[in-house]
């Protein structure tokens, strides 16, 4: 699985109500999600992203609420993956289950800026930015597995129905 | 040597495990509320699934109570006709509290449960010694169909906090502290357990507030053994199949040490939970609103406080008070121990119990350049209304006496 885009690069601690504020949570007009993108840090984000973007960030990202909005939003936006020195454990799960890449690379916000074009390659366990090769751990089988098959809802229904 | 979230997890799924290990574990409780139920009835739809599994379920609707608009109205009928047709077991409606705080009083919690919940607040139930997990949307759905988690057994972090509580510190002033120390992330993937003979002097009441806010420094989840005080919270509300577990002395990764002797009232700043300072040094700051409530510090104790500070004094004019009991057996109990009747006198608004003006959705959402001070657990960038809002965290004490001066207000100065 390799995956190849433009950076957008953020901070630690970036929080779901940044990602997607709370206000926007009663709908089911997904676009809505979309159109307030990171509207905590940057209003216009929606509005500068490319299908197949990255979005880079600290420690802790997608701490905070367990809105599985916040994971939504950035798979409908077209964000290709999220690479961060950490995630929130809500989040991470939420976007593994939804089939949003998520890697965790320590460091990764010292060799890389917004606009440069990064390169994740799951398979082989490396991140590429145009300062440096980082390696990143592999999955293990059990979240390859659910990866693969696009998220937790195909995994339960190949087990159900084979 | 184990840890008491290991023998847990060892227990359900029948072979002894260890922390950083992938597994799926059955789980024997799962609850969401109106918000995060939109999705967990979609993806359950998506799944083909018909009928929920055997698995205890819960759905409360705590998080916009009553409705505030058209879309959370038409949704939240969504909600409740979809739990009625998947079969979720129980279905507490509007009014009845914040679901973290009814599910216990209701006696659905039993110490060594597995326990997910669709908010990230879960593990605030960790006090009752359970292992209480906050999980997305999707991962309720699945549990709902298969009666299972996957889940990397978490290490354990230990917190020991020792020493006198002095004058005007309570539980919330001790977590932003430890908050403050560890950062956002100082806990992140691991389940903090709290000892220390502090932790043992606080109510079953406090040690909610401890664990709720273990997740604002990216904890998975907060353990408490369970002891005299636990048991008897739980036989009041007619739970006695208690499971006791332990933590080996040698199975946590990390361990800290707080002594609180000689600590202040804490306030957590603006735009993050873990910026937090002694009370001296953000007196003064003006305050356009005070929010007391949630499932960090709306309970009865919580309210008791209040009450001490408010019952001689009145709200600084123009300055919006808002109270939120965190269910209706508080709100009742509040009533009859004519806590109400004080709030009411001294200014405030009170609300009816739910989640209120945390989240920023209603019952107080803040304006532009409004400053609010919350006894809730997130000030972070629009949390609760504008981006251009300033949320500060504290005591239900230190929202008290900031009520009746309009501005941070250390709160010993309302206390004998």
């Amino acid at each position: 699985m390799i995956v190849k885009g433009r950076v957008w690069k953020f901070g630690d601690n970036i929080s779901t109500d940044i990602i997607i504020p709370g206000k926007y949570l009663r709908t089911l007009n997904y676009s809505l999600w979309v159109k307030h993108l990171m509207e905590g840090l940057d209003p216009a984000f929606s509005s500068k992203i490319r299908k197949g973007d990255i979005i880079v960030a600290g420690k802790n990202f997608g701490c905070g609420s367990s809105r599985e909005q916040a994971v939504l939003a950035i798979k409908l936006a077209g964000i290709s993956a999220v690479v961060a020195e950490s995630f929130g454990w809500i989040f991470f799960r939420n976007a593994i289950n939804n089939g949003l890449l998520v890697v965790e690379c320590p460091n990764i916000v010292k060799y890389v800026e917004t606009g440069d074009i990064m390169e994740i390659n799951v398979i082989e366990g490396y991140v590429k930015t145009p300062r440096k090769i980082l390696s990143i751990k592999p999955y293990p089988k059990f979240i390859m597995d659910i990866i693969s098959l696009g998220g937790l809802t195909e995994y339960y229904r190949r087990k159900k129905h084979g | 040597m184990s840890s008491a979230i290991e023998k847990i997890i060892s227990d359900h799924i029948g072979r002894k495990v260890h922390a950083g290990e992938f597994v799926e574990t059955p789980i024997d409780l799962i609850y969401f509320h109106d918000g995060t139920g939109i999705l967990v009835f979609k993806h359950l739809e998506e799944m083909l699934v018909k009928k929920v599994g055997d698995v205890e379920s819960i759905v409360f609707f705590d998080h916009s109570v009553p409705p505030h608009s058209i879309e959370a109205s038409t949704l939240q009928k969504y909600v409740l006709e979809s739990s009625r047709k998947f079969g979720i077991s129980k279905i507490y409606f509007m009014g009845e509290g914040i679901g973290h705080q009814v599910i216990h009083e209701e006696g659905h919690v039993k110490p060594g449960q597995i326990i997910i919940g669709a908010d990230s607040h879960t593990p605030t139930l960790g006090a009752l010694g359970v292992l209480a997990l906050g999980v997305g949307a999707l991962d309720a759905a699945y549990g709902l169909a298969a009666g299972k988690l996957w889940l990397k057994v978490p290490e354990t972090l230990l917190i020991t906090v020792e020493g006198r509580i002095p004058k005007g510190v309570y539980a919330k002033d001790i977590i932003l502290h430890i908050i403050g120390s560890l950062r956002a992330y100082g806990a992140l993937g691991k389940v903090v357990e709290f000892s220390g003979s502090v932790t043992e002097r606080l109510s079953v009441d406090s040690r909610f507030t401890l664990c709720n806010m273990s997740v604002e420094m990216g904890a998975v989840s907060c353990f408490q053994k369970i002891d005299e005080k636990t048991i008897n919270y739980l036989k009041n509300f007619g739970v006695c199949d208690l499971r006791k577990y332990f933590s080996d002395k040698d199975s946590y990764v990390e361990e800290y040490f707080f002594d609180i002797s000689s600590l202040e009232p804490q306030v957590s700043c603006p735009h993050s939970v873990d910026n937090v300072k002694s009370i001296s040094e953000v007196e003064g700051v003006s305050v356009d609103q005070i929010f007391i409530g949630s499932c960090t510090n709306g309970r009865l104790e919580d309210l008791v406080e209040v009450a001490k500070i408010l019952k001689n004094g009145r709200v600084k004019p123009y300055v919006k008070l808002i109270i939120v009991p965190a269910s209706k057996r508080i709100l009742m109990k509040a009533m009859s121990l004519g806590l109400i009747e004080i709030f009411l006198k001294a200014g405030a608004m009170v609300g009816v119990p739910g989640c209120g003006p945390c989240l920023g959705m209603h019952m107080g959402v803040l304006g532009d350049d409004e400053v609010g001070i919350s006894t809730s657990s997130r000030n972070f960038i629009g949390r609760m209304g504008s981006r251009k809002a300033k949320i500060y965290l504290a005591s239900p004490a230190t929202a008290a006496a900031s009520a009746l001066t309009g501005e941070i207000t250390d709160p010993r100065r309302f206390l004998k």
